[in-house]
């Protein structure tokens, strides 16, 4: 575009009223309007002590819920509470040692599935070059992680619980472990991605094999990031219970056997609270305090380990 | 020598490869799964199985409306109960205290309120917002259910509130400097500055926040059933108890069998499709979003 | 004699416990370039963001002195309230991405919220943008967002929002360090036509452009105003050693 006049060709062309007179409109407008410039103060300040509250305000229900877990979960809490099994109902006492036992089995169980195929997925997606193929991986890890948990428990119903002819711990196991995949593969892919190639260059130059590089150089210095990817996913499902509603389905007794049905802390939580007995319900509390305890830890450690075991390059 | 390498290799190769195409074959298998075992109920009611509200175990008559009325109505109120409250996050955490003790608190309050599995906030709903819900009802002159699409609302909105706030929380905290710096300097007011500049700037990506968190919302199951007073009918009012499409399948699905299974998994296959339709353009407009923001940087 | 739009009397400025301006004393005069001259770091951009008082938005920055703009002590005003008699063009280019060429311009007024009438905000667009020499080039696409524009389109566009505000000053912080050879040449043309109107205040690490361009240069180093004086005489005749070594290019 060259047809570029200079402000002073424009003004000697008549094709602009300089800037004093043409200005006047605005002159009443900018003038110091005192009480429009306070309102305007006023709204900042008032804007910002709203944003504040809402903010703290939204703090709130986590200070409650935190709050009543402990009041009303530590009491019940004891040694019996925590080595036996339930007693029928009318008679007192009892504990949720199956349930502990319960959701022990099933977090090694889905870990043992998810752990191997979730790093060895995402080895793939980090060794592999942007493409269709990765892309559409993805996205299914996407949709993935996105589906609901209850789907899931439909479809391990449909895919184990049906053929073996009844719930089981197995299916709990295989419900929960298709939920922790998606995290322990993006974990793993992002892990890797930031480890330099040149460490990678230099074990094969020395003759290494490729896969002996990936697993005994490469996943030992990302380890952190796997470790944490890992216990982050380990910390959700160890609270998930819809999965668990049509897969394990919970047991009152305490049971190994991973072809029958087992019991679990979020199922115990769940069938206790939906009683009408009162006991139950401070049990509910007593499993809640421990459940959260338990994730809590779980996300703390993650995140220690993601600080501590850190590889920087 | 070389011949062994390339075998060992080859295989490793063959074994992640195969890993990673598992995923895609379990999301294949997911979708066939709910498809054919949904091909009962398909056959049986149609499409008009989404505008019928008889849901008629004994007459193995299934319509599926009155979940569809829950699932939108408890998302959506939720959604709406959160909002203010996860642009405040955003905003206090991505404008007004980007860095400091304040910060980093609130900040760990909204993820730690993430982790909470549940069924713990069922509980907690049960024994603390129940009565709550049972108190206003008295006031109005209604009968004292507890439980009913406003609890479960509330449940909802609580728990959907950290995740569009900590997207949101990004995209504020990711606007460049200079414009802020521009706007000041014409003499704007930092609430000015926040309404002109850094909300239309972040505007996308709070939108993809909210998608989000409707997604999440819409699947939510245990602490929904806990409080939703399952009931299949069609709810008359905000504090009729009802049934959503993932708390219907989590009462009734573990004792079903025939057209009555058939139909819950309909329900499931719908479920699957609207979250999966909401996550993709979710995820779709952060990855714009992000693209964008390494561009700027240059 | 004129009297001085912008009076700066013995004005420090602190970082923390760190000094970064030294008592200076300036008086710019109406309808006048003045530049800032001097190597990186010896405190330009940081005096001219105190005259619109930016530099407040930084935490633990701290002044003393006086800074009185047309007779009027500007911490007696409120910071917007100044801000807006003040105009400021940034080394990077910066107009308002979401908003069109239009709004751009009036952007003043719609964060401001004054409200404008049609023809009111159409005839501030059209002389701003002339007095930017950006007309045009955009009048057909006023409703477009400016993205497609050039980085030197860029930079009138950043002109054309200062001057809608009528401001009594305009300064410019090394406003064409970002640009080509080309958009350089056309703005320190620009901001030569626009003296008739405008006073303008030009920071700028570039001793040819303060020759090319400024009536008046302030030389400034570790935060000390070494030399203040007619650009020409200052550039042929300085009165300080430190100014011929910095001219010469002995440092900076």
């Amino acid at each position: 575009m060259n047809t570029m006049n200079t402000a002073a060709q424009d003004i000697e062309n008549n094709k602009i009223i300089p800037f004093p007179s043409h200005f006047t409109v605005q002159e009443d407008k900018i003038k110091d309007n005192k009480t429009h410039l306070k309102l305007r103060i006023l709204k900042d300040r008032l804007f910002k002590y709203i944003v504040i509250i809402f903010s703290l305000l939204s703090f709130l229900p986590l200070l409650l819920v935190l709050f009543h877990i402990t009041k009303n979960g530590i009491s019940v809490i004891n040694w019996s509470f925590l080595t036996e099994l339930p007693r029928p109902i009318g008679e007192i006492g009892g504990g949720i040692y199956n349930s502990l036992i319960g959701s022990l089995m099933l977090i090694l169980l889905s870990s043992v599935i998810s752990i191997p195929l979730g790093i060895s997925a995402g080895i793939y997606l980090s060794e592999t070059n942007k493409g269709k193929l990765s892309n559409i991986i993805n996205l299914c890890i996407v949709v993935l992680q996105g589906t609901p948990s209850i789907v899931i428990g439909i479809i391990t119903y449909i895919w184990v619980v049906a053929p073996l002819g009844g719930f089981s711990a197995l299916s709990g196991g295989i419900a929960l472990s298709i939920m922790m995949l998606p995290v322990i593969i993006k974990s793993t892919e992002e892990t890797l991605k930031l480890i330099p190639y040149h460490l990678k260059e230099a074990s094969l130059a020395l003759g290494v094999p490729y896969y002996k590089t990936i697993l005994k150089v490469i996943l030992p210095t990302g380890i952190s990031g796997i470790m944490t990817g890992i216990l982050l996913s380990v910390a959700r499902i160890t609270g998930e219970t819809a999965p668990l509603l049509f897969t394990a389905f919970g047991n009152q007794f305490l049971n190994y056997n991973i072809l029958k049905p087992i019991d679990s802390l979020p199922y115990r939580i769940f069938y206790y609270a939906m009683s009408p007995y009162p006991e139950w319900h401070s049990f509910a509390w007593g499993a809640s305090f421990i459940l959260v305890v338990i994730v809590l830890a779980f996300n703390l450690i993650a995140r220690g380990v993601s600080a501590k075991w850190k590889v920087q390059f | 020598m070389k011949t062994e390498k390339d075998a060992s290799e080859k295989r490793f190769k063959n074994i992640i490869l195969v890993s990673g195409l598992s995923v895609i074959f379990l999301l294949i298998a997911i979708f066939l799964t709910l498809t054919i075992a949904s091909v009962p109920a398909i056959k049986t009611f149609g499409l008009g199985f989404f505008i019928s509200k008889h849901w008629d175990p004994s007459l193995e008559k299934f319509g599926a409306l009155p979940f569809l009325y829950g699932t939108l109505i408890t998302s959506f109120l939720a959604l709406i109960i959160s909002i203010p409250f996860s642009i405040a996050i955003s905003i206090f955490l991505g404008e007004y205290f980007k860095n400091g003790l304040l910060s980093t608190f609130l900040r760990s309050s909204t993820e730690v309120l993430a982790g909470i599995p549940s069924v713990i906030y069922g509980l907690w709903g049960l024994f603390l917002l129940m009565p709550v819900t049972r108190h206003i009802q008295t006031l109005l002159g209604l009968t004292p259910y507890g439980v009913g699409i406003f609890t479960a609302s509330l449940i909802l909105s609580i728990m959907i509130i950290p995740f569009s706030a900590s997207i949101g929380r990004e995209v504020v905290s990711l606007i460049p400097a200079d414009l802020k710096e521009a706007a000041y300097s014409l003499g704007a007011t930092r609430f000015e500055v926040i309404k002109n500049i850094i909300i239309p700037y972040a505007r996308s990506g709070i939108i993809a926040g909210i998608l989000l968190a409707f997604g999440r919302a819409i699947g939510e199951t245990m602490a929904v059933t806990m409080l939703i007073g399952n009931s299949n009918f069609l709810p008359k009012s905000i504090f009729s108890p009802a049934n959503t499409m993932a708390s219907v399948i989590a009462n009734e699905f573990a004792e079903s069998t025939g057209i009555a299974a058939s139909s819950l998994i309909y329900i499931g296959l719908v479920l699957f499709l609207v979250t999966t339709l909401v996550n993709i353009a979710g995820t779709y407009v952060i990855k714009k979003i992000s693209l964008e923001a390494s561009k700027e940087v240059t | 004699m004129e009297s001085p739009v912008l009076r700066i009397e013995n004005f420090s400025a602190f970082f923390g416990e760190n000094q970064v301006l030294k008592n200076i004393n300036i008086n710019i005069l109406p309808n006048r370039i003045t530049a800032l001259m001097g190597p990186s770091g010896c405190g330009k951009t940081t005096l001219i963001r105190c005259i619109n008082r930016m530099h407040e938005l930084i935490p633990h920055a701290r002044v003393s002195g006086h800074i009185y703009l047309k007779n009027q002590n500007i911490y007696d005003m409120e910071p917007i309230a100044l801000r807006r008699k003040i105009g400021m063009v940034f080394q990077k280019p910066n107009p308002f991405p979401m908003m069109s060429i239009y709004d751009n311009v009036i952007a003043g007024y719609i964060l401001n919220g004054i409200k404008l009438k049609k023809e009111e905000a159409d005839s501030i667009v059209e002389s701003s943008l002339r007095g930017a020499a950006l007309w045009n080039e955009v009048k057909d696409s006023l409703h477009r967002k400016g993205t497609f524009l050039s980085g030197g389109q860029q930079q009138r566009l950043c002109i054309a929002r200062a001057l809608a505000m009528n401001p009594e000053i305009l300064l410019f912080d090394e406003p064409t360090s970002a640009l080509d050879p080309k958009s350089t040449a056309h703005i320190e043309e620009l901001v030569v036509e626009l003296k008739q109107n405008v006073t303008m205040l030009l920071v700028t690490h570039n001793i040819a452009q303060a020759a090319r361009v400024s009536d008046f240069t302030a030389f400034i180093y570790l935060g000390e105003l070494i030399e203040f004086g007619p650009t020409e005489k200052m550039f042929t005749v300085p009165k300080d050693k430190r100014t011929e070594e910095y001219l010469t290019g002995k440092f900076g």
